[in-house]
């Protein structure tokens, strides 16, 4: 949160207000109720309503429904196919929706859409850097358009390289450039126009571990320095590490939507496995334990749990109350690939490999 | 507008400078081509007079041919690679995009034809051209490559990928040999002639000759102006479709 805000009424929200469509005027009228209000009418940074897209018989969007809050990061998930990057297309202007409404920033893709890219920054799935140039002439580039003349756009350049830690290869052109690079230099480029929503299409695909790591931290960075992100990923475990909410989109629709925590919550196979030193110990567990499923080659019992506390000492006292010895037991929580084939029907992973 | 423009020209000519294929086939390999014509073809062609005289508008126009791969190739990259997507959503306008190539590939070709001209004098090339006759020449050849970019910047919208756009040049390099400039139409044989003396480089050439001899032909000249201006409007309507429909 910006320092310096008055405390008191809902600061945070009033903030975000000013500086994302300034509906000030009403703050005058009636302090309290405007933040109200605007929390409900302008702290979302991306807000759309029944998009619908087909190319010819093709349906790639069948009525999606989003609401990003600002400074947030939102991850919208699925397989190749699903329609993420179709939905980024519409949601940046770049292609025009069959049906339903967007506001981005405030302001409507539709009619007006130049308040909108003003206000916007994309990187796309394929680095969209220029290869016949060197790094520091791409941000140039970017600097030129953006009308940032001389020493104020070197200026946000020279920074630019030092923060993305590309000052060695600044001079290289970007055809030599590594994929994690790449990508790097292709963020760089995005932020050199202050933009306060960045759309980011896929930013890890094909990167290698640590490349992703890298990306990820600055995503973060981006998040603490007040933007809002719209992620879209493959990578269930991205999703899980930086996203605030979770979309999961499959064939054109979003199957769902929540918390990373609230999407593993609904979805059935959180357990605590124990495992036992013996057979006749096995069997009392299962006695005991009601629900419960006995593995008796590995000497494991699959107890349904939420993973909470309560429930995990719950199951504890109840074998001790019968003397029953545990030799280790573990709590798994369901991941988003559980997720994804509870709420599909199907394995993300299916989609991907083929 | 004109702003950016200016700065998409820019990027072309970085690209241009830095791709040394581009500058082998815009520039060297013209020069090639006419040394190969003159000095190991020429004297088995008669065309009375000296071969030089009557290869080097031919030349230039081939030269005008040349280059153009490497625009096709490049407006194409720009689409399918995704920079694109980066200036649209910059508010970047198709006509700074497209001008930025037209305009990078009309320079590069004057300065192949300033280039090919020069090695023409050394070879003993003599125009009898008078000034105004050269002002004419130059217009009409820059009327025309300004046509032939605009039609390269639609053929390379118009491609599938960076592959195929260069390919698609490959009828505008292979039409001056069917045409006036390195042997007459009249020496043709039938059908061929026909077609030499139909299509339009022939009328270019022919114009750029008559010029070059100070015998200025006005019908060649007429129908070279009426080709470019044409050429260049289904270019640049072309262009304009491709694009809104790619990006």
């Amino acid at each position: 949160m910006p320092a310096g805000t008055p405390a008191g009424t809902a600061t945070p929200v009033l903030t975000w207000c000013n500086a994302v469509s300034g509906c000030v005027s009403g703050a005058e009228q009636a302090r309290d109720r405007t933040a109200v209000d605007c929390s409900r009418m302008t702290s979302s940074a991306i807000v759309a309503s029944g998009l619908k897209k087909a190319y010819g018989d093709k349906i790639v969007l069948d009525g999606i429904d989003l609401d990003v809050r600002a400074g947030t990061v939102f991850s919208l998930l699925g397989p190749n196919g699903a329609g993420k990057t179709t939905t980024v297309n519409v949601l940046t202007t770049l292609v025009s929706a069959d049906s339903g409404t967007v506001r981005v920033a405030g302001h409507d893709i539709r009619s007006e859409t130049k308040q909108v890219r003003a206000a916007i920054g994309v990187t796309g799935q394929f680095a969209s850097v220029d290869e016949l140039l060197s790094g520091e002439e791409n941000l140039q580039l970017m600097a030129d358009l953006h009308r940032l003349r001389g020493s104020a756009g070197k200026q946000v350049v020279r920074q630019l390289l030092r923060r993305f830690d590309l000052e060695q290869s600044a001079g290289k052109l970007a055809s030599t450039y590594s994929g994690g690079m790449r990508r790097k230099l292709d963020l760089a480029m995005t932020l050199v126009g202050k933009p306060r929503i960045i759309f980011l299409d896929e930013p890890t695909t094909g990167l290698d571990p640590r490349s992703r790591r890298t990306m990820w931290t600055i995503v973060r960075e981006l998040v603490a320095d007040g933007m809002t992100i719209f992620l879209t990923t493959q990578y269930l475990e991205e999703a899980d590490q930086l996203a605030d909410r979770v979309a999961v989109l499959d064939q054109g629709r979003l199957v769902a939507e929540g918390t990373p925590d609230q999407l593993k919550r609904q979805v059935p196979g959180g357990h605590i496995r124990f495992r036992f030193a013996d057979a006749p110990q096995l069997a009392a567990a299962t006695r005991v334990l009601s629900g419960s499923t006995p593995d008796p080659d590995s000497l494991v019992l699959r107890v349904p749990s939420d993973g909470g506390v309560k429930s995990v000492r719950a199951a504890l006292d109840r074998l001790d109350e019968y003397s029953v010895d545990v030799e280790e037991f573990t709590v798994h929580m369901p991941d988003l690939d559980d997720v994804f084939l509870a709420l599909t029907g199907h394995s993300s992973t299916a989609e991907v490999s083929k | 507008m004109t702003n950016d423009s200016a700065i998409m020209l820019r990027r072309n000519f970085k690209h241009t400078v830095r791709n040394p294929v581009t500058l082998f086939n815009a520039i060297l390999l013209p020069v090639v081509m006419m040394l190969m014509f003159v000095y190991v073809f020429g004297d088995a062609f008669s065309v009375g007079g000296a071969y030089v005289d009557y290869a080097t508008p031919g030349m230039l126009m081939m030269t005008l041919a040349y280059g153009l791969s490497a625009t096709a190739v490049s407006v194409n990259s720009d689409m399918t690679k995704g920079i694109i997507n980066r200036f649209k959503v910059m508010d970047v306008s198709r006509g700074a995009v497209l001008t930025g190539h037209v305009v990078s590939t009309v320079v590069r070709t004057i300065v192949a034809l300033t280039v090919i001209t020069g090695v023409a004098f050394l070879m003993g090339f003599s125009p009898s051209a008078s000034f105004p006759q050269w002002l004419a020449l130059i217009g009409v050849l820059l009327l025309t490559s300004i046509a032939v970019a605009w039609l390269t910047v639609a053929l390379g919208l118009a491609a599938k990928s960076a592959e195929s756009a260069g390919f698609t040049t490959v009828p505008l390099i292979m039409l001056p040999f069917f045409s006036s400039a390195i042997v007459p139409a009249d020496k043709m044989g039938p059908g061929v002639r026909e077609f030499a003396e139909y299509q339009p480089f022939t009328p270019i050439i022919e114009s750029v000759r008559g010029f070059f001899n100070g015998t200025p032909s006005t019908g060649h000249t007429i129908a070279a102006i009426a080709w470019s201006v044409g050429i260049a409007v289904v270019g640049y309507l072309w262009a304009r479709k491709k694009f809104t429909k790619r990006a």
